[in-house]
């Protein structure tokens, strides 16, 4: 066998390996989340209420569901204008100087952080600053949640937008500056339409990534679990109650929790299809 | 779906694996216990089997995995005994695959611990109780509160009760005490490790409702004694049925277990009768089988696991659960617990003499 074959052998068997991880992992939680269905039936996906009593329990996944929306979209919305000027930035008015390449270094040191620091940050800085400048209560809740997320979710955003931004052809932008387009005309009709796939591929990966995120939220969100009332009330995620509540679950409630799992597992691949579409029909 | 459970489960246990191998061989070598449960009684079961492992040589590892995870690996037969906050009911007894015996390992309370700055003492009836966890008192300056502590200058401070979010033994002595002394909690809310919470905001663990209180001015909630003795947090006294205000404490933990208690140790000690007990205390249990001749225990193990948990009601082992916060067994319930291990079988001739 030449080298050739041997490499393509390997790189086969190790996607097939990855192909087979996402397929039993799939495979143990419709297995898990089997039992919640059939007692709930599609009701589990719709109903606000979550009575875990013995004798009178009742599963219903909505209130997680809107809660991890609110959440990940509000964390998009609060992230977009940092991280769409912060690209802007480092990708085209200063592209390629020193004072770039620091803050670029800084924006990616961000995504190292691991989740429970931004937890604790969030916890001791974040929400008493929050009640400082005259949000009401406690400083628990959705808002909170989705101010962390978005920090949190920053340079997956950035970084992607940055490199794509930085990659528009030169000689695209010196001929809408030879025909007199101002800089800001060159960013909006030349830079934006050229690198919007890779901006939008960039803001997909955000968004995932605030979608599945567990332990900050988990500190921040006052983990009720009612349909949130309101962007500033509290609340609480499906990865977050997932986490919350497996140590001492067992019959039906481990098999909702199993099956919130399965949701979220679906949502985060519908909404990265949607992306994928999305981007197709961008080209 | 099980070989999912298993396979957290083997996760958890990890290090204390080898030992499944070991169980069929009698070689001699030092016996090793499994044990998995209850994260309540953690820091004194840590403390506890670290101290027999030097006495006897047994190695006992436990993984505190939560009450629902030490029934579900003792009925998996995975673990030489499991450890639960709340005991079996008698469906679940039904449900295992053998005769499960209860044996309570040490006692331990929930506290009610609360943030008003300048509040030195806070008096609790079981009204005021069922009041302020069911969102009818929304401020501490209510005139109901202020006429139950007279002299103690409440503030204009809104009420937020903070619970656990994770389901947990503690969730369960606490809204086991407040079914009993609430007939609108009983009807509305009910018992369990998880609830359908009327009002408040979840924190997860000990630390976390600790944590969260402790930033929260106006803030109140349950915690477990063990973790509020080691922290010196600020606790309620809390009306018992004598209408006496206690303050949780090792000893009128301890005092709970002081009336009758019945032959199996199956009960919850909330509400108790005795004049000077704290009313939110409750024991802790470790599980095991009743016949220790199943799945190819040699009899030295099934030895090994009873004289472990004899010397675990002793007294050298109850002073350690003091030391780590827990309160000792009072003499009635060490009796119970001897009896019961005195009738656990191997092949139906009793292990211990």
């Amino acid at each position: 066998m030449n080298s050739d074959k041997i490499t393509k052998t390997v790189l086969f068997s190790v996607s097939i390996l990855i192909l087979m991880l996402a397929a039993g992992m799939l495979y143990s939680l419709v297995g898990g989340a089997i039992p919640a269905f059939k007692e709930f039936g599609l009701k589990f996906i719709f109903s606000g209420e979550w009575n875990p009593t013995e004798g009178e329990e009742k599963y219903g996944a909505l209130p997680f569901i809107v809660g991890t929306l609110m959440t990940s979209f509000g964390a998009l919305i609060l992230c977009l204008p940092l991280s769409f000027s912060t690209s802007l930035f480092l990708g085209e008015y200063f592209r390629g100087t020193r004072v770039a390449r620091i803050l670029g270094l800084l924006v990616d040191l961000l995504a190292g952080i691991p989740s429970i620091v931004y937890g604790l940050w969030g916890f001791y800085v974040l929400r008493p600053a929050l009640i400082e400048i005259g949000f009401g209560g406690r400083g628990f809740g959705i808002f909170t949640a989705a101010l962390i997320l978005a920090v949190m979710i920053i340079p997956y955003a950035t970084s992607l937008s940055n490199e794509i931004i930085s990659m528009v052809p030169n000689d695209l932008k010196e001929a809408a500056y030879s025909l007199g387009a101002t800089r800001l005309e060159v960013i909006t009709s030349v830079t934006i339409p050229n690198a919007r796939s890779g901006i939008v591929a960039g803001y997909i990966l955000a968004f995932g990534r605030a979608l599945g995120e567990t332990m900050a939220v988990t500190m921040l969100i006052g983990n009720t679990n009612q349909i949130p009332t309101s962007f500033f009330g509290t609340g609480n995620t499906m990865a977050s109650v997932i986490a919350n509540q497996f140590g001492e679950a067992d019959g039906l409630k481990l098999s909702s929790l199993i099956a919130i799992g399965l949701l979220l597992f679906l949502i985060t691949g519908i909404i990265n299809a949607a992306g994928k579409l999305i981007i197709k029909k961008m080209n | 779906m099980r070989v999912f459970l298993s396979f957290i489960l083997a996760v958890v246990l990890f290090s204390a694996c080898q030992n499944s191998a070991k169980k069929s061989n009698s070689s001699g070598e030092n016996v090793s216990l499994t044990a998995a449960g209850a994260t309540f009684p953690l820091p004194y079961y840590n403390l506890a089997f670290k101290d027999y492992t030097k006495k006897s040589g047994t190695l006992v590892t436990y993984g505190g995995i939560g009450s629902g995870g030490g029934i579900r690996s003792l009925k998996d037969k995975v673990v030489d005994f499991g450890a639960t906050d709340a005991y079996l009911s008698d469906d679940k007894l039904a449900e295992m695959p053998g005769e499960v015996v209860h044996i309570p390992t040490c006692m331990g309370a929930v506290v009610i611990a609360y943030n008003l700055p300048g509040v030195d003492e806070l008096k609790l009836s079981d009204a005021l109780l069922e009041k302020i966890f069911m969102g009818e008192i929304t401020n501490w300056n209510d005139a109901e509160l202020k006429a139950n502590n007279p002299g103690v200058a409440l503030p204009d401070l809104e009420i937020t009760f903070v619970h656990r979010s994770d389901g947990s033994g503690t969730t369960y002595i606490f809204s086991d005490y407040m079914t009993k002394v609430s007939k609108k909690w009983a009807d509305e809310v009910g018992t369990g490790k998880s609830l359908k919470w009327p009002v408040g905001m979840g924190a997860k663990g000990n630390p976390g409702v600790a944590g969260t209180i402790s930033q929260a001015e106006g803030a109140v909630g349950y915690i477990g004694s063990e973790f509020a003795f080691a922290q010196k947090i600020q606790t309620a006294k809390v009306q018992n049925s004598s209408g006496e205000y206690i303050l949780p404490s090792i000893e009128s933990i301890s005092a709970a277990a002081q009336g009758e208690i019945p032959a199996d140790t199956r009960v919850m000690l909330t509400n108790s009768s005795d004049p000077d007990s704290y009313p939110i205390s409750g024991f802790t249990w470790i599980i095991l089988y009743k016949d220790q001749a199943y799945d190819g225990r040699s009899m030295e193990q099934a030895k090994a696991t009873v004289e472990f948990l004899d010397w675990m009601v002793s007294e050298e082992a109850q002073a350690q659960a003091a030391k780590v916060n827990y309160a000792p067994l009072p003499e009635t319930a060490v009796q119970k617990a001897k009896a019961i291990l005195r009738s656990v079988t191997y092949e139906g001739k009793t292990i211990l003499e």
